[in-house]
């Protein structure tokens, strides 16, 4: 084996493992302390989780994009929650009134067009101000959440279409809808990255941006397309879940953006840029959910869900540091 | 006479305070290998700048092929057909050899998708012509640094360049590989390629070039036909500057030896490292960048471990673990760069001076404002340090005045050992001796100085003694009234000197 092959197997394969070893303990634990007489690990339970997974696992995929382009978007949770309440609120709007059904893909497109347009805005910004990424969507995300306010004060907003719910609790070949929608948009996202020229430029534009500069690629529009793609999958994350449930409250979607970021971290993307993969963020989308549902099922509360998700995440980037000293003579810091 | 593919008439650059590039001129003619020659800080990469449209000259035009051209930018100098080899590596480690080499012009396909087929055929082919051992699809990270000047080489072959420069680009690379490098080179030239080649290395110089230009202080010295010159020759236009600066002749009573190194070693990036430094003197460290001096420096202050060797101070054996360390047992470091890691910028001078002993000065749990300014006023009168005030940011003071606020940090923690790497960067001429007088004060006083220097005037002026080190290695040691210029700079070029290490 070549030297430091090992340690690059350990960090590719490594959220894998993770799961595995979580799905063994919760199914062992679970027998001993579980409430239910269920086992953890039966086939629906799976794909309910898979389920589950998809309103954070969705933005994510998006989040991996605009993390390896070497930015953090902090604003999707808001623009998750202006999408949900456009979705709702334009299907009960009377110049849709004749629409009838097809209000539905209407109301789709508004919404999404709508994050889109969010995202963008965020992007354009980031490119033509130069303000870091971080302090612009910090911005954006006090400034979506209070036009989420301002919409409806406190109150929820709520529509319920029987047709989009019938939809959106379908199963196709055993699997939800929204289980789909993770999967559909895993599979373009990870297309995106490894196989167009946009993708590719990301990458390098995250990894050396002088280099990337040198070469002739233009940085700002590369950065702005992927904030309109990761306001666009908060968006669709939105639509997916919403059509189900119907209502939103004006705080839905807060804390999703720190759920999502961990979950790309965890799956391996570097927070500077430059390194990442969709693979490795879906699987730290599952492991995450796997952790939250196994800690449910052995009977712990939300606050050590929290707790103990913490303690892993920094667990795990000191374990990557550790992994990616380049050798005993790197100057100390 | 055929026409230059690019040709410099004139050309001025100034920086506050310093006049970088004074009226250069100079032409390449397609299939020539045009060697720019100079000490460092003649002005040989302020130069490549203004070529590659980093900088915008003051003075005198770039002309291409018969037409004055104005580049505004790296894009527009690679458009043009100049095309630059960094020494730096401008790589991104993450990405695959072909798409480095491609980086910005990824061959497409319909939707914007990457055509992988034809950028590896592309990338394999010009690999190919390297003789590399890595194929396209590897990533760059996972390569040695030599394989990655390689592939910044291969930039240079994926567009129709007119002028290719390459800046060091031997640095790192085995006997090998600089064959192949040179075998590139001649293809190069057989297609009309006019190659500006900068390095220091004279062996190469005398092998591969046509011409020889030569810069010194930013002035154009001439240009020289390489088959009608020698090495001294040469040598004598880089630096041939009478010296004003008078050969450092006299000498201080030299007391004990307050720093031993024997055998040490880093990893690649120095070996085998033994030298004593003893009271009262001041050892010069001569050398090309990357020869591993400020490499030992780091270690000695703690930053780096060492993979072999021992350090003794006074005598006694010590394992330096980190900086704090460092400042306990006596030594002390002034860095190479002086604005990064040498001074916190937006403080004022007092507050600079004391921040490697702030933790001392308290008085119950507040700072000792008066302590700290009776330090600041102590040394701003041993060292002259011209500022109104010890409320002044220090970023407003000129550079020799930063400078001595770094040394006079140092000198308020009472070190045995003083190092100091690159003293006068970017300091103008006046300063300069300045902080030369100030070092040999201070070693009278009976400190122990290390100088580190890219700059032969500097390293003869204040050493006692000058260590030669090439590649990671000490080539010679020579005490001031032997050493000579042309020995110095055949020792620094891995040229033997008179001892092979």
């Amino acid at each position: 084996m070549q030297p430091g092959a090992l340690s690059k197997a350990l960090k590719s394969g490594a959220i894998w493992g993770f799961i595995v070893l979580e799905l063994i303990f919760f199914s062992v634990a679970g027998e001993f302390l579980s409430l239910s007489d269920k086992a953890f690990m039966n086939w629906e339970n799976m794909l309910l989780l898979l389920k589950q997974s998809a309103p954070i696992g969705i933005i994510a995929m998006g989040m991996t994009m605009v993390m390896v382009n070497g930015n953090i978007d902090l604003s999707v949770g808001a623009t998750f929650a202006i999408a949900a309440i456009v979705l709702l609120d334009s299907m009960t709007w009377p110049i849709f009134a004749g629409l009838g059904d097809w209000v539905i893909p209407v109301a789709w497109l508004l919404a999404l067009l709508v994050g889109t347009a969010l995202g963008a805005l965020n992007g354009l910004i980031v490119w033509k101000t130069g303000v870091d990424a971080f302090i612009v969507t910090l911005g954006s995300m006090l400034g979506y959440r209070g036009v989420v306010f301002m919409f409806n004060g406190e109150n929820p907003t709520s529509h319920l279409n029987w047709t989009l719910v019938d939809f959106a609790e379908a199963e196709f070949l055993g699997l939800a809808t929204a289980s789909w929608f993770l999967l559909a948009v895993t599979l373009v996202i990870w297309f995106l990255t490894k196989h167009t020229v946009h993708g590719r430029n990301a990458y390098a534009i995250g990894d050396n941006r002088d280099a990337a500069v040198n070469a002739g690629i233009r940085v700002g529009p590369h950065m702005m397309i992927n904030f309109a793609i990761i306001g666009f999958l908060a968006a669709l994350s939105a639509v997916v879940f919403y059509s189900e449930s119907g209502s939103v409250n004006p705080n839905d979607g807060q804390l999703y953006e720190l759920w999502v970021i961990t979950a790309v971290v965890l799956g391996g993307t570097k927070i500077t840029g430059g390194a990442g993969s969709v693979i490795g963020t879906f699987g730290g989308v599952i492991a995450i959910q796997l952790l939250r549902k196994g800690l449910g099922h052995i009977g712990a509360d939300t606050s050590t869900v929290n707790l103990v998700i913490g303690c892993i995440l920094i667990a795990v980037l000191f374990l990557d540091r550790q992994l990616n000293v380049k050798g005993k003579e790197e100057l100390k810091v | 006479m055929t026409d230059p593919v690019l040709r410099l008439e004139g050309i001025v650059k100034t920086f506050p305070g310093v006049r970088a590039l004074d009226g250069v001129s100079f032409s390449v003619l397609p299939g020539e290998v045009h060697a720019l020659m100079g000490e460092n800080g003649a002005g040989k990469s302020t130069l490549m700048k203004v070529l590659g449209g980093i900088y915008q000259p003051d003075g005198g035009e770039i002309v291409m092929g018969g037409e004055t051209v104005v580049m505004s930018g790296p894009l527009e100098a690679k458009s043009k057909g100049i095309v630059f080899i960094h020494q730096e590596l401008s790589l991104a480690e993450e990405l695959s050899v072909a798409e480095n080499i491609y980086l910005g012009e990824l061959p497409r396909k319909s939707f914007g998708r990457v055509d992988w087929a034809r950028l590896a055929e592309q990338t394999n082919t010009i690999l190919k012509k390297l003789n590399v051992g890595f194929d396209a699809m590897t990533r760059v990270g996972d390569l040695s640094i030599a394989n990655q000047q390689m592939v910044e080489i291969a930039r240079a072959l994926t567009v129709d360049a007119k002028a290719v420069i390459f800046d060091e680009p031997t640095a790192s690379l085995t006997d090998a590989e600089k064959v192949v490098l040179f075998e590139v080179i001649a293809d190069l030239q057989k297609d009309g390629v006019g190659i500006i080649y900068i390095s220091h290395r004279m062996e190469e110089i005398f092998k591969i070039t046509d011409r020889i230009s030569v810069l010194r202080d930013g002035q154009y010295q001439g240009t020289v036909e390489t088959t009608g010159t020698d090495e001294e020759t040469v040598t004598q236009m880089m630096i041939g500057r009478k010296l004003d600066l008078s050969r450092n002749a006299a000498h201080h009573e030299l007391g004990a030896v307050a720093l031993e190194v024997r055998g040490l070693s880093c990893g690649d990036l120095y070996r085998d490292v033994s030298f004593t430094v003893r009271r009262g003197e001041v050892v010069g460290f001569y050398g090309l960048v990357g020869a591993g001096r400020t490499e030992i420096a780091e270690t000695l202050f703690g930053l780096r471990v060492p993979s072999a060797g021992q350090i003794l101070l006074d005598g006694e054996e010590v394992h330096i673990h980190s900086p704090a360390d460092a400042i306990g047992k006596g030594i002390s470091l002034v860095p190479e760069d002086r604005k990064g890691q040498g001074l916190v910028l937006g403080m004022n001078c007092r507050d600079n001076m004391t921040l490697p002993q702030v933790d001392d000065l308290r008085a119950g749990p507040f700072m000792a404002e008066g302590a700290e300014v009776a330090i600041f006023d102590q040394y701003r009168d041993r060292l002259d340090i011209r500022t109104p005030g010890w409320r002044q940011k220090v970023g407003n003071l000129s550079g020799g005045n930063q400078q001595k606020i770094v040394i006079g940090k140092w000198l308020s923690m009472h070190p045995n050992v003083l190092i100091v790497d690159e003293p006068t960067r970017g300091i103008d001429v006046g300063s300069k001796s300045e902080i030369h007088k100030l070092l040999r004060e201070l070693a009278a006083q009976g400190y122990a100085v290390i100088v580190i220097s890219s700059e032969m005037p500097e390293v003869l002026h204040v050493s006692d003694r000058i260590i030669a080190m090439y590649s990671g290695r000490i080539m010679r040691t020579f005490t001031s009234d032997e050493v000579t210029e042309d020995s110095l700079i055949q020792a620094i070029s891995g040229l033997g000197g008179d001892r092979e290490a």
